[in-house]
């Protein structure tokens, strides 16, 4: 079924559906007179007719006259288009009939390469995807044994072994730390970590911390700190327990 | 000249032909004069000399072979009064059952190519997507580049294989549009026919 040949009995036109169209878009028929509800009408009775229905012609028919509809509206009431669009009236018009135009257009170039397919339907010829292209070849620069020779003696010799000083860290043994504070202890009661750890490196203070928590957990050293950071005081652990004892003695 | 006289019949422009012909016979798609010159290690105008010669004899009614120029190249093809016979032997599938809205997608592809999926949804009135990917699927049209902007839509045109089935030289030597259809004179003649039948 071809939308464009249906053939309409209306007031205003009898013929085919595309000659009212043509007619439309070239203004020599006025769209306010044409009865659409009837062209419709006619559709629906040629739909009728046929056992199947015909989805590409009701699909190509709906486009063409929701189209004409709606040019039809705008040309009815032009005054009304202004809220509808923000196309002015005659601008949405010629919009509308530029698409038609174009529709129409696209519908004619499309008849003509069903045509011009059924005339070339002779035309055998041979298909597949393209052959490989050949591989380019890469020619290599003349060689000389000796360079290679060369390479490779660079290549077979030993590297320089890579210097790791850079990574070794030294550690002072705990026991020295152990030693001095003791030594410390002996001559006074009480003694600020961070005062006898001064100007030591950084690894040294990390030792001499580490020697301090030895003591601690042998019990010979008691440690104090009043925050975080705040200085660690050392003091011997017999003075603490003297200490504890006259606090609970009072 | 210290050139040895040529003994043999054949010039060198029948040797090239031959080096023309068996390039064609291998090609699945045609050969432009260019690339014809590059496979055969030759000049361009001795190309199109050769290719003179064989269009002479790769005729219809002369052979079974015809040699055409198309989708900007040349090819082979086989005659239109063997067409049955190889109808029997083989289908053409690239446009066995191309439906009308197809045919629709591939003239506004191939007129306003290279164009996007929702420009000719918009010139249709009806969504194109699986339509347009019917038609690349067929190799009759093929991507083209996007839109310009972020995101764009990818854009389509008509592929050598669709100017090959439709016999076109080129996408220009489609028939403008404003030739097709209807012209003034058609239109009143029809109307009058029209009236006739009425006061009939």
């Amino acid at each position: 079924m071809v939308v464009r040949e249906l053939e309409l009995d209306l007031d205003a036109f009898e013929g085919p559906f595309d000659l009212l169209l043509t007619l439309v878009l070239k203004e020599e028929l006025d769209l306010a007179e044409v009865d659409v509800a009837g062209i419709v009408l006619a559709f629906i009775e040629r739909l009728a007719e046929r056992d199947e229905l015909d989805l590409e012609a009701c699909g190509e028919f709906l486009v063409l006259v929701a189209a004409l509809l709606e040019l039809k509206a705008r040309g009815l009431f032009p005054d009304e288009e202004a809220e509808l669009s923000e196309l002015e009236p005659e601008e949405a018009a010629e919009e509308l009939a530029r698409r038609l135009a174009e529709y129409r257009r696209a519908k004619e170039a499309a008849a003509w390469l069903a045509e011009r397919l059924e005339a070339e339907s002779d035309r055998f010829f041979r298909l597949g995807p393209a052959p490989l292209a050949p591989r380019v070849e890469r020619r290599l620069a003349p060689q000389q044994p000796e360079a290679l020779a060369g390479a490779l003696r660079v290549l077979a010799q030993e590297p320089p072994a890579v210097s790791l000083a850079h990574l070794e860290l030294r550690f002072p043994p705990v026991a020295q730390f152990l030693d001095r504070f003791r030594a410390v202890l002996r001559r006074r009661r009480v003694f600020d970590l961070d005062a006898e750890v001064e100007g030591m490196s950084r690894i040294e203070q990390a030792v001499a911390f580490l020697a301090l928590l030895e003591l601690r957990r042998g019990g010979e050293v008691a440690l104090e700190q009043a925050a975080p950071f705040a200085p660690i005081r050392v003091k011997r652990a017999a003075e603490e327990r003297r200490e504890e004892w006259t606090a609970r003695s009072a | 000249m210290d050139r040895p006289l040529r003994l043999i019949t054949t010039s060198p422009v029948d040797r090239l032909a031959r080096t023309v012909e068996a390039l064609l016979v291998v090609a699945s798609q045609p050969l432009s004069v260019d690339e014809l010159a590059e496979a055969a290690n030759d000049d361009s105008e001795r190309i199109e000399t050769a290719l003179g010669l064989l269009g002479e004899r790769y005729t219809e009614g002369r052979s079974g072979i015809v040699l055409e120029h198309v989708a900007g190249g040349w090819a082979f093809r086989a005659s239109r009064e063997a067409a049955d016979a190889c109808g029997r032997l083989f289908e053409r599938p690239v446009e066995r059952g191309l439906s009308a809205a197809a045919l629709e997608t591939l003239a506004i592809v191939a007129y306003l190519g290279p164009v996007s999926r929702p420009e000719i949804a918009r010139i249709r009135g009806v969504a194109a997507d699986s339509v347009v990917a019917g038609l690349v699927e067929r190799g009759l049209i093929a991507e083209s580049g996007r839109e310009e902007g972020v995101g764009g839509a990818v854009r389509y045109r008509a592929t050598p294989l669709f100017e090959r089935v439709f016999g076109l030289d080129s996408l220009s030597a489609l028939p403008r549009l404003d030739d097709l259809g209807d012209s003034t004179e058609e239109i009143r003649e029809r109307l009058e026919s029209v009236a006739e039948r009425r006061g009939a």
